[in-house]
């Protein structure tokens, strides 16, 4: 189309005097709100890139005037937390456990601090509350599979449960079906005797069937009357607090394959500090002998 | 196959090729869908995860990139595609360069592209990088159909009988142009064999990861913004009826937001090992952004004057209006959000999607919307819409989807950016993860809500453009109405 410079009726702006398609342009100025807020942005982009690292250069770039570095700044914001927190944590290095849970304010600190730690580190299996799941134990009981005695705890919190570290706490139970060392129908047996040593038994004459194999293969670790022993990692088995379920599908189940669950072990993750809080906080969820 | 435009046909209408634009406004609408679809399971994916159904093919990681590469380039690429043939067609009064051969390749090897990229995902075939997802192969194919786009695109306006170029077909070259340079430059890599689906990227850790976002933010820059002002600088003034706002305007923004877009992207990158230098230069470009980007929204909106009557009897210039808004809502809450105190509380968080889909959403899918009850007809030569009341239903419905959506988003983001910074007096965080997590259920099962709206919606305009293509009107609307200006003629 030819040019054809035209006036608008509505805003009285002329057009630019082409047309594409049925569409035309004003020759409109620009707002001056616009253009200044724009000029202001520029002015402000160049102040911020004075005052902050911005130009860079072929050996480094511009500091800028306040000097300011990102990672110098969380060092000091970290390093300020820690200062913050310092005497407390100080206190907690050098005293013993039982010593930090005789002292309110140290123990108050401790347990906050565990807390947060565990929600971090212990939640993703244990639950946020401790409260456990199958195959991760709940933390609010008084039923200890290690231990439940401020050292123990803290024990299985260092080293873990057949974990990679030296000391790491190991238990084997067989697999009796699995390695072919009791018939299926010994285990049900074995599985029904387990059952009513928590008098929870339906069937007398397969629990008789089941005590001399029980005597036989299990009482070495799991006691007589099924108390477990806390030394060898054995659970206690005349309660209502199973780790892998406590119907007889699930105790034949634990007893054909056995369980071997893993905890990892927390040395060299976190510090000494926070183990000490970890364990006094897991100590004071209720069940801490 | 028709025959090429013919020289001697003097000042008749060219021989324009609508054949194809019909083919991507409809593949446009599929694909939106399909990404609104896939959407929606993924947000009621993130409220209950039992949704992810324990398979691979289904879980939450290989459907996101479906939604977002759906979204983004079948869904926005196809509507890019579909308005920039069809705008620089009729503006230039040319037909396309190439003619409808290469129009056809174009078509069917972009959709190609969609799905050798889509199949890849579900069977875990990523190269990981946010929006760039697709592995070499892919790469290489869609960088031969988008230098034919180039060609057919540049070709058309060379031979153009307008003695200027139109100012939605300098959005629009910049789009295509800078995108090609982008995955380029984004996508280098060496395959790990020539049978093998698996590369590794050239760059290195942090380099890769402003390279990345470099890519990233001009994604959105180029291909969300640039490339949708192309169709707000044609569709707003089409159905307003009246004139572009300020030509002088359009120049200067054009030139700023396209000098300024492309050195902003390492803002996504705040607080991490990028070096300081680059962190401060993406914050105060993103700042200078602001206003470039408003100049897009103040010469859509203002192209109204005169013609604001309109927005109470034509809802399909009301989608074309609120995208503009929603346009200058997010390009706002962009340079607000680089600032790197904002920053520090809104990355990571819901906010970013937030952001993101008030874009998405309110402005690319609006202004699609807008473009493509305007195409419909006028490609299939219908006098008018089925249905106005139905556009209607599907402006309020998608509106409040995405209110709905955004509103969830802030006080979700922003309440987990809080709980994440929230320490207890003893100087121990508050909060753990889990718990930010648990706190933001409600406000997945709002979004997925949001999201169920908006798909309702682009249903209705299926059935609506449906019944439109096959020359219906909706009992009791009238049988020509102003509200569709004559397009094609």
């Amino acid at each position: 189309m030819p040019t054809k410079i035209e006036k608008d009726d509505v805003t009285g702006q002329q057009t630019t005097g082409h047309e594409w398609d049925g569409v035309k342009e004003l020759n409109t100025p620009m707002p001056t709100w616009w253009i200044y807020t724009f000029y202001a942005t520029i002015v402000w982009a160049i102040g911020y890139a004075v005052v902050y690292p911005s130009v860079p250069w072929f050996t480094g770039h511009t500091k800028g005037t306040s000097g300011y570095v990102a990672r110098e700044d969380v060092t000091r914001q970290i390093a300020e937390a820690r200062g913050a927190q310092a005497q407390w944590r100080d206190q907690i290095a050098k005293a013993s456990l039982e010593d930090i849970a005789k002292n309110p304010d140290l123990m108050a600190f401790a347990v906050a601090g565990g807390k947060a730690a565990f929600a971090d580190n212990c939640a993703p299996c244990h639950g946020s509350g401790g409260a456990g799941a199958k195959g991760y134990p709940n933390l609010n009981d008084d039923d200890w599979i290690w231990g439940g005695k401020l050292a123990d705890i803290m024990t299985t919190l260092r080293h873990g449960i057949r974990d990679q570290d030296t000391k790491t706490r190991v238990s084997e139970m067989p697999r009796f079906g699995a390695d072919g060392m009791l018939p299926r129908a010994q285990i049900d047996d074995v599985a029904e005797y387990v059952l009513s040593l928590g008098n929870r038994s339906t069937n007398a004459a397969a629990a008789e069937r089941g005590k001399p194999l029980y005597t036989d293969n299990c009482v070495a670790c799991h006691g007589d009357k099924g108390q477990g022993n806390a030394e060898l990692g054995a659970p206690k088995l005349n309660d209502q607090i199973w780790l892998y379920g406590g119907d007889k599908t699930s105790i034949v189940h634990s007893i054909y394959f056995a369980r071997a669950g893993v905890m990892p072990a927390w040395t060299g993750r976190l510090d000494e500090v926070t183990l000490k809080q970890l364990t006094l906080y897991v100590h004071s969820l209720g069940g801490g002998k | 196959m028709a025959a090429p435009a013919s020289a001697s046909a003097g000042t008749s209408t060219p021989d324009y090729d609508f054949d194809v634009v019909k083919l991507f406004t409809i593949a446009a609408t599929f694909w939106g869908v399909a990404a609104f679809l896939v959407g929606v399971v993924i947000a009621f994916q993130l409220a209950f995860p039992v949704l992810n159904l324990d398979l691979e093919w289904t879980s939450f990681g290989r459907l996101r990139p479906l939604h977002t590469s759906a979204a983004v380039f079948a869904f926005g690429g196809n509507a890019l595609f579909a308005t920039s043939l069809y705008v620089v067609q009729r503006t230039s009064r040319a037909s396309l360069f190439g003619g409808r051969d290469l129009a056809l390749f174009l078509f069917w090897g972009y959709q190609a592209f969609i799905v050798m990229a889509g199949v890849g995902y579900l069977f875990g075939i990523t190269q990981s990088k946010e929006y760039a997802e697709p592995e070499w192969f892919v790469d290489l194919w869609l960088t031969i159909v988008w230098v034919v786009y180039l060609i057919v695109f540049a070709g058309t306006l060379l031979k153009r009988e307008e003695p200027h170029i139109y100012v939605a077909n300098w959005f629009y070259l910049a789009f295509i142009i800078t995108v090609a340079m982008l995955h380029i430059g984004n996508n280098l890599s060496v395959p790990v064999s020539f049978l093998g689906a698996k590369s590794y990227p050239l760059f290195p850790g942090v380099q890769g990861a402003l390279v990345q976002w470099w890519y990233g933010h001009n994604a959105v820059g180029f291909f969300l913004t640039a490339g949708f002002l192309g169709i707000m600088y044609y569709f707003v003034p089409k159905q307003a009826g009246r004139p572009v706002y300020s030509y002088r305007l359009s120049i200067v923004h054009f030139w700023s937001l396209i000098f300024l877009y492309i050195w902003a992207g390492p803002h996504h990158l705040h607080y991490t090992a990028l070096p300081d230098w680059a962190q401060t230069l993406g914050m105060v470009f993103s700042i200078m952004l602001w206003m470039p980007s408003w100049g897009g929204m103040i010469n859509g909106l203002m192209t109204l004057s005169g013609a604001w009557d309109k927005l109470r009897t034509d809802p399909v210039l009301r989608f074309l209006v609120t995208s503009v808004a929603f346009y200058g809502m997010s390009t706002f809450e962009g340079p607000v959000m680089s600032i790197k105190a904002v920053n520090g509380l809104s990355h990571y968080t819901d906010w970013t999607i937030g952001h993101v889909h008030s874009g998405a959403l309110g402005w690319v899918a609006f202004v699609s919307f807008g473009a493509i009850y305007f195409l419909v007809p006028a490609l299939w030569r219908r006098e008018r819409l089925y249905s106005s009341l139905l556009v209607e239903v599907h402006f309020w419905i998608a509106t409040i989807g995405i209110v709905l959506y955004i509103t969830a988003m802030w006080i979700s983001g922003i309440m987990q950016g809080l709980m994440w910074r929230a320490y207890d007096s003893l100087g121990f965080l508050q909060y753990s993860f889990v718990e930010t997590v648990q706190a933001m259920f409600p406000f997945y099962v709002i979004r997925a809500l949001g999201g169920v709206c908006f798909l309702i919606g682009a249903l209705v305009m299926v059935y609506n453009l449906w019944r439109t293509v096959r020359g219906e009107v909706r009992k009791g609307e009238m049988p020509v109405a102003a509200v569709i200006p004559a397009a094609a003629e």
